[in-house]
């Protein structure tokens, strides 16, 4: 059952991710993100990483792309105004370099093999909180001094007075 | 799975471990804080109160000691690189602060958010420079870096400022991307990312000739030369240090400089001596590079700020010098010569905030004309910082180099050493060109008037000349200290 789901919801992420980039309307092109990010918690949960699956969709599907869309409609360019793009060197590059990383993620997964399924609960929300709050806890507690940063920077410049 | 225990007394050590992060960190919180509570003409007190937090900071970091204490199950240590970094990082932000108390009310940038960024900036830089995990050390850095991006595009109504800080953070972001790349790879490569654990790897022959792990040590190596502004990736720093506020552009020019070589110097020294016959040579080229560009453009500019940028660049390239050789007689010049820099540096920038009348009419070196002779002191303390910039005896500059070039030639890097020596020689014109427009060109007209410094900005700007001058009549016990906080990381 697991080869056929892997390979349904893997083509389901590559569809969509190609989506992504050809779409015209850039609405279209967030939607078609929103269903790769599915499809991709979707492996994430065959692997047993059932916390990451949550937060993939949580977090990204959830937010980040909501954010987008936000941003799209407010922006809000008709589509008749919408730039043409014509087939440059830069999307020639591109092609390339997507090749170059295919060869590389073969290379990682020759150099180790497959390495099997993880230990069944290394993924689990247990398990993961539990690496977060021992092992990790000071990587924690750095991060939200990060975003406490990152807060007070965003307010700082866009303030309208100070 | 079983209940988690807590061991209380692990959990001890570790908070001790990071004791004076804490104290730094709290008292963003706390001025933060206070900035709601106090009104409009009292915000000097902000400075006050961040003051006193890094004098704590200060304390705790004396109290700890260079001991070696490790916190969070190996993710940070506390030893006496830690220390050293610590006290070098936390001088650059009391600096900073002090020359802040006249700068922001000139300048009109008087905000309470200024300090909270500055304290959690220079919290994240000491993380950077205790961490022994990679994985602190990215979050270190990006923890310095995100106010710092911030800051520098403080002067938002001013075109130089925010295009220095786009350009800072969009390439800035691409360097964290290399460096957590980098770390990732490293990671497959080897199963860790602890850099004692990295360390013990590389006796494997197999994963020092992998392909994932050479690449993985590449990027990382990018991701650290864009933040200590090696060429060829310091594009972004001349921009960056004109634009900022000129405080800002002080504390970037030292502590950031410190914070980054401290994490570089622990990856190079404690996790990478297995690659010293291959990296050596990267290091030597990189640091050729940077001190001959960094030299050779500051020579054109009429910029101050400008001419110190590049001059920043070239003097990371001399520190680059003492880590060539990957041993302990280079660390430790590297160590020393990166305090020195610190304060010779900052004082610089300090008397060209007093020497400017207003920030954007830019800090061309012609209004430097004449101020030699009608403000002596101002004009003296110049002159000490520039010549101890250049390297002239006996200012701390001269001894700072004098270490750097004799580790190399001990190690047999003549050549590195001739260079590094070639490219002092070039660097004393443009400092001594400063000089010559202070003393020996005659204003025309009337000499403009410097801002009338707090009594905090001048003892930062004598604070800072002391320690030139003494460290380069007395350097014997700082290098000691140097010595043993290198020794300690190697323990």
């Amino acid at each position: 059952m697991e080869p056929i789901l892997f390979i349904v919801f893997g083509a389901i992420a590559v569809g969509g991710s190609i989506m992504v980039v050809t779409r015209r309307h850039p609405l279209a092109s967030a939607l078609y993100l929103i269903l790769t990010l599915f499809a991709v918690a979707a492996l994430f949960v065959l692997r047993q990483a059932h916390f990451l699956a949550a937060i993939q969709v949580i977090v990204y599907a959830g937010a980040v792309v909501v954010l987008f869309i936000f941003v799209i409609m407010l922006i809000n360019v008709p589509e008749s105004r919408l730039p043409v793009e014509r087939l440059t060197g830069v999307r020639f590059l591109a092609v390339i370099v997507a090749g170059l990383l295919i060869l590389e993620g073969a290379l990682v997964a020759r150099r180790f093999g497959l390495a099997g399924t993880p230990a069944a609960d290394s993924g689990s929300v247990e398990a993961v909180g539990r690496a977060l709050f021992t092992d990790y806890l000071l990587a924690f507690e750095v991060t939200s001094v990060l975003l406490l940063a990152a807060v007070i920077g965003a307010i700082a410049l866009a303030k309208k007075k100070i | 799975m079983a209940p988690l225990a807590i061991d209380g007394g692990a959990l001890l050590t570790s908070v001790t471990s990071i004791l004076p992060e804490i104290a730094v960190v709290a008292t963003a919180l706390f001025v933060l804080l206070l900035d709601l509570a106090i009104p409009e003409e009292r915000k000097n007190l902000l400075c006050g109160a961040s003051l006193v937090g890094i004098v704590v900071a200060l304390f705790s970091v004396v109290a700890l000691g260079q001991g070696r204490i490790e916190g969070f199950s190996g993710m940070i240590v506390h030893d006496g690189m830690g220390a050293f970094f610590d006290v070098v990082i936390l001088a650059a932000c009391a600096l900073t602060l002090m020359m802040a108390t006249g700068y922001s009310e000139w300048e009109a940038t008087h905000k309470g958010e200024f300090y909270a960024l500055l304290l959690l900036s220079t919290s994240g830089m000491m993380f950077m420079a205790k961490g022994t995990d990679l994985m602190t050390v990215f979050l270190g850095l990006e923890t310095l870096s995100i106010p710092i991006y911030v800051l520098v595009g403080f002067h938002r109504n001013r075109m130089s400022s925010i295009e220095g800080a786009l350009k800072y953070f969009l390439l800035g972001a691409f360097a964290s991307g290399f460096l957590l790349y980098g770390i990732a790879l490293i990671y497959a490569a080897t199963g860790t990312t602890k850099i004692p654990i990295l360390a013990t790897m590389l006796y494997d022959p197999r994963i020092l000739a992998s392909p994932l792990f050479l690449v993985g040590a590449g990027l990382l190596l990018v991701g650290f030369a864009f933040k200590v502004s090696l060429v060829p990736f310091h594009m972004w720093t001349p921009d960056a240090y004109e634009g900022a506020p000129t405080v800002v552009t002080a504390f970037m020019s030292a502590a950031v400089k410190a914070a980054a070589f401290a994490a570089l110097i622990r990856v190079l020294l404690v996790a990478l001596p297995g690659m010293q016959p291959v990296l050596w040579k990267v290091l030597w080229a990189l640091a050729v590079l940077t001190m001959t560009v960094g030299n050779l453009s500051a020579l054109v500019q009429d910029n101050v700020k400008r001419l110190l940028a590049y001059s920043s660049i070239a003097h990371a390239g001399y520190v680059l010098v003492g880590l060539v050789s990957g041993d302990v007689l280079g660390g430790q010049a590297s160590l020393f010569y990166l305090l020195v820099y610190a304060f010779m540096n900052m004082g610089a920038f300090g008397v060209v905030i007093l020497i400017a009348r207003k920030e954007d009419e830019g800090y061309d070196i012609a209004h430097l004309k004449g101020i030699g002779f009608r403000y002596p002191a101002l004009g003296a303390l110049l002159t000490l910082f520039l010549v101890s910039l250049g390297g002239i005896p006996p200012t701390a500059g001269f001894v700072g180099k004098f270490y750097l070039f004799s580790a190399a030639v001990k190690n047999g890097y003549i050549w590195l050493a001739v260079i590094g020596v070639l490219n002092s020689a070039a660097s004393i014109y443009y400092y001594l060109r400063l000089v010559v427009a202070m003393y020996m060109v005659p204003a025309e007209g009337e000499v403009p008037v410097p801002r009338p410094p707090r009594i905090l900005f001048s003892m930062a700007l004598c604070a800072s000349a002391a320690v030139v001058v003494v460290l380069g009549v007395l350097p014997r016990s700082v290098l000691e200290i140097a010595e043993r906080s290198v020794l300690s990381m190697l323990m």
